[in-house]
């Protein structure tokens, strides 16, 4: 074996491109406590205190410090950035300064230049002019081959959120590749991969030998920026600092390339303590340095920015970047894979306070170690940074190597990716089903002729057969919506760094979503237990409701309402099904909207639960504001009834609960622990 | 046998272990000033529920209880034994952890059939949360309108039967935060083996607008809410009484 692979066990991994197979045979499960951990170091301390210095100066500006309107944000394109050189232990960042967001026109010209204006900046004339004439971005491509009809729905807000003018991100590099081959071994691979392809020049072997082809030249970009750095990442690292540079090396490299929506990290903890355990036992390192390294590293990814518009802004509550890291969970043996590196990775809360990004997720379940669950939510009461997903549900799907992109969204990495879809109003079809296709808001025919409801009282089966044959409609002009985009999303935008950390094949997912499922729950439940009269307008278009009576309501544990929800989301999932999808994506869909629920609620009108037009609608799969009125357990029991087969990109539910509701402060109270009658 | 029942709670957190499924009963003897519970004093009203009933909501959701438990409270859960004999019967059958939230003032040494009643019922209970209000008889008699020498009789009852307890106190300023009786109440509870946990709670005052609603008159009217920090120091007096105890014995 290689030299930097010293004292690890050997397996398929060390023969051919298996991180998981690395991880496996070589990482350490640990039980204990937090006690272990070290403080940050005055190095940490000063850099961390110029991060905040920069974060007050860009909000000071009004949210952004500096903007690159000259240079095509390329893996190489900019030399080194630092905070200061002497004290970084993990170096790079986007451009050659930090804070100075990069410019990225790929996935359209007038979203970068926009990015730039609204923010004080003008993007230099020659750039403008070469990617309206010269080289057509992803979001031209998409218009030139959208129909009236998917025109139609996107400025309607039917289908909607498309990632049709920015990136669609939600594809996770198999960063650690980077650490444990070397970017030569991954050019072999790579060119093994070339070679392997089908001889008969169909368009599925073409554009697989082009891609291929544009990973290789990222690959060997990545060598070229990270020896900028000093750094040389063609071979293997050989200890755990090298490792933790060569996967930031690799995250940063999709950064400068892709302005995605969600840029996720992985699952990089467990396999960096396999470097970590070696280099304690052999003494190359000591706790304390180990810690600066992850300190280092996720101030790095705190400091990831994009250029983005306020409407992008509004979409996304604010400019996230998703820098999503999946820890813990259970591996398919049945061994918990908590690390020491899993540890610390939190306590960079600890050490550098609170944060959104990176979005440290801990893939829960029941099997984890009470010191590890303890731990978590002991961060979570003193942070409130910390998501949590459910490990036993998913990993049944995707064994025990899987990560979480954006917030929800599961895929194996390195050998799985997504086509984001943003997602369907359904509340608005639902509409559209009683209006016969014209739009509530502005009274357009923009879904089919069909016939609208007749009387002044609403009838469940006849809202239900109508409704179900507008679902049908909505999903066929969103899937092939969809289509277009992610054809074009590869055509003028592709993301060559993240998928040169992939498999040859991979398995895609075709994403989409719903929004206002807890809305169509509830009128449809309206209409069927209490009494719902129209009101029409001059037109005899449907703009209101009379509801008389009560109503089950979504959120109440209550089958007669939670069942409605589930067949919608059963339904719309099997009209989703029905059609093809570019390069034969596996379709999912999500429930997930968590910070565009408002926007959705501004474009959609009256709907007979209740709700007034332009009410945001509730997040995600939750239930709409105090409308479950029994208790936490009962709301989370409806949410829970969603199938996941259905919607196996994810279900949301957005918990707020006061503390005190939550269990006493820790000082005042001691609980089931042992009374402590020492002190 | 049927409970009365003021509510149901499907997610609570503060009345014991984990997370609870927690039965508030309805009907107290007690009238403590602080209360915050006063709809529940009445002896009448109330929902009449199955055992069965209660326990088919606790199963429907039971993934949410892992760790925690069912925990009667009220309500005084002791006026109403035959009740708690049938839920908690069922409750063990299912494996559940049961808890009892109780002020003890239902206990009377002397009444047989109602001490064999609790016997069988606290063959059933994994913990009794007792609520101590004051050590002090006159004292305790000035708050709660009831005798306290039951309550503290409680105390040794559990212990005999090696039932585990959770003694809980509300410290109200200028009333139960003298330090004399805090060390007073330590010093007796620190006899009991079967003492598991102590619940030092500061007073609030969220409990005042029930009773305007309900039109009862608010005893502690322009007392302040306690200030947490200091429950911290109380608490430690108390702590300190056990400690003394448990070094003579």
């Amino acid at each position: 074996m290689r030299p930097e692979w010293n004292d690890f066990v050997g397996g398929k991994w060390d023969k051919e491109i298996n991180v998981r197979d690395f991880i496996q045979r070589n990482y350490t499960p640990y039980d204990g406590d937090e006690s272990f951990l070290a403080e940050a170091t005055q190095n940490t301390k000063d850099l961390w205190n110029m991060v905040l210095d920069l974060q007050k100066k860009e909000r000071e500006a009004g949210g952004v410090l500096d903007m690159d309107t000259k240079v095509v944000s390329t893996i190489t394109s900019h030399g080194p950035g630092y905070l200061d050189k002497s004290k970084e232990t993990i170096v790079g960042f986007q451009t050659d300064k930090p804070f100075k967001r990069s410019l990225q026109p790929y996935g359209g010209i007038r979203m970068a230049e926009k990015a730039c204006s609204d923010n004080g900046y003008e993007v230099d004339p020659e750039i403008s002019e070469f990617f309206s004439t010269h080289r057509k971005t992803h979001n031209a491509g998409c218009f030139d081959a959208y129909n009236q009809e998917m025109r139609a729905c996107r400025s309607s807000h039917i289908i909607t959120g498309l990632p049709d003018a920015y990136g669609r991100g939600r594809i996770i590099g198999d960063y650690r590749r980077v650490a444990l081959y070397g970017i030569d071994r991954l050019i072999e691979d790579k060119q093994a991969q070339k070679d392997s392809t089908g001889r008969v020049m169909t368009d599925e072997v073409i554009r697989l030998r082009e891609e291929i082809s544009e990973q290789i030249v990222a690959l060997k970009m990545m060598k070229e920026m990270a020896a900028s750095y000093g750094c040389d990442i063609s071979k293997p690292s050989g200890n755990v600092q090298e490792a933790i540079q060569a996967v930031y090396f690799g995250y940063l490299c999709s950064v400068k390339e892709q302005n995605g929506a969600a840029m996720s990290l992985g699952r990089t903890s467990t396999f960096l303590d396999v470097y970590a355990q070696r280099d304690l036992a052999n003494g190359t390192f000591t706790e304390e340095q180990i810690q600066e390294f992850v300190d280092h590293f996720i101030m790095k990814l705190r400091c990831i920015k994009f250029a983005r518009t306020p409407e992008y802004n509004q979409i996304f509550a604010g400019d996230p970047v998703w820098v999503t890291e999946s820890l813990g969970g259970v591996g398919v043996d049945g061994r918990h894979m908590v690390t020491k590196m899993s540890f610390r990775y939190l306590h960079t809360l600890t050490n550098l306070g609170p944060s959104p990004e990176p979005n440290l997720t801990v893939l829960w379940s029941t099997r984890l170690p009470e010191n590890w669950k303890r731990y978590c939510a002991k961060m979570s009461i003193q942070t409130s940074s910390i998501q949590y997903e459910n490990d036993d549900l998913m990993r049944v799907t995707h064994g025990d190597d899987y990560g979480i992109a954006c917030c929800v969204s599961s895929m194996v990495i390195g050998k799985e990716m997504q086509f984001f879809g943003a997602r369907a109003n359904v509340a608005k079809c639902m509409l559209y089903a009683l209006n016969g296709g014209v739009d509530e808001v502005t009274k357009k025919q923009v879904g089919p002729k069909y016939r609208p409801v007749a009387g002044d009282v609403l009838d469940y089966d006849d809202v239900w057969d109508k409704f179900m044959d507008m679902l049908e409609w909505q999903a066929d002009v969103y899937v092939n919506t969809l289509n277009i985009i992610h054809y074009m999303h590869d055509k003028y935008c592709y993301e060559r760094a993240e998928m040169a950390l992939h498999d040859r094949d991979v398995k895609r997912y075709f994403a989409t979503g719903v929004a206002g499922l807890s809305i169509v729950a509830d009128s449809l439940s309206a209409i069927k237990y209490a009494k719902v009269e129209v009101i029409r307008d001059e037109d005899g278009i449907i703009v209101d409701f009379k509801t008389t009576g009560d109503f089950p309501k979504y959120g109440n544990d209550d089958d007669r309402v939670d069942s409605i929800a589930q067949e919608v989301v059963h339904r719309f999932m099997t009209a989703i099904r029905r059609h093809h999808t570019y390069r034969n994506g596996v379709p999912t869909t999500s429930i997930l909207t968590i910070t565009s629920n408002v926007t959705y609620g501004k474009a959609t009108g009256n709907t007979p639960d209740g709700r007034k037009k332009g009410q945001p609608f509730a997040p995600g799969a939750n239930p709409m504001h105090g409308r479950d009125t029994h208790g936490a357990v009962a709301s989370l029991s409806s949410v829970s009834k969603l199938p996941f087969n259905d919607a196996q990109d994810g279900i949301s539910n957005t918990f707020t609960i006061i503390p005190g509701a939550l269990g006493k402060e820790d000082k005042v109270f001691s609980g089931d622990i042992e009374l402590d009658l020492n002190n | 046998m049927q409970g009365r029942i003021h509510s149901l709670e499907s997610f609570g957190t503060v009345d014991g272990p984990g997370v609870r499924y927690v039965v508030f009963v309805q009907g107290c003897p007690m009238r403590c000033a602080y209360c915050h519970n006063p709809d529940t004093w009445a002896m009448t009203g109330g929902t009449m529920m199955e055992p069965s009933y209660i326990i088919e909501q606790y199963e429907r959701n039971k993934g949410f209880y892992n760790g925690g438990g069912l925990t009667v409270t009220g309500g005084e859960p002791l006026m109403q034994v035959d009740f708690l004999i049938d839920l908690f019967t069922l409750a063990k059958e299912k494996g559940i952890h049961t808890c009892i939230d109780s002020s003890g003032i239902a206990f009377k040494p002397g009444n047989t059939e109602f001490i064999a009643k609790l016997d069988r019922l606290m063959k059933l209970t994994d913990l009794v949360m007792l609520d101590i209000k004051h050590i002090n008889p006159d004292k305790h008699k000035e708050l709660t309108s009831q005798p306290n020498d039951g309550i503290l009789a409680f105390c040794s009852y559990l212990n005999d039967r090696n039932v585990d307890m959770w003694i809980r106190h509300v410290v109200v300023p200028g009333i139960t935060d003298d330090e004399k009786y805090l060390f007073e109440l330590g010093y007796f509870i620190g006899q009991f083996q079967n003492l598991k946990a102590l619940d030092v709670l500061p007073y609030h005052t969220m409990g005042e607008a029930k009773y305007e609603k309900l039109g009862i008159d608010y005893k502690l009217k322009g007392v302040p809410a306690m200030d947490k920090e200091k429950v911290v120091e109380k608490k430690q007096i108390i702590v300190q009484g056990i400690k003394k105890r448990r070094s003579e014995m």
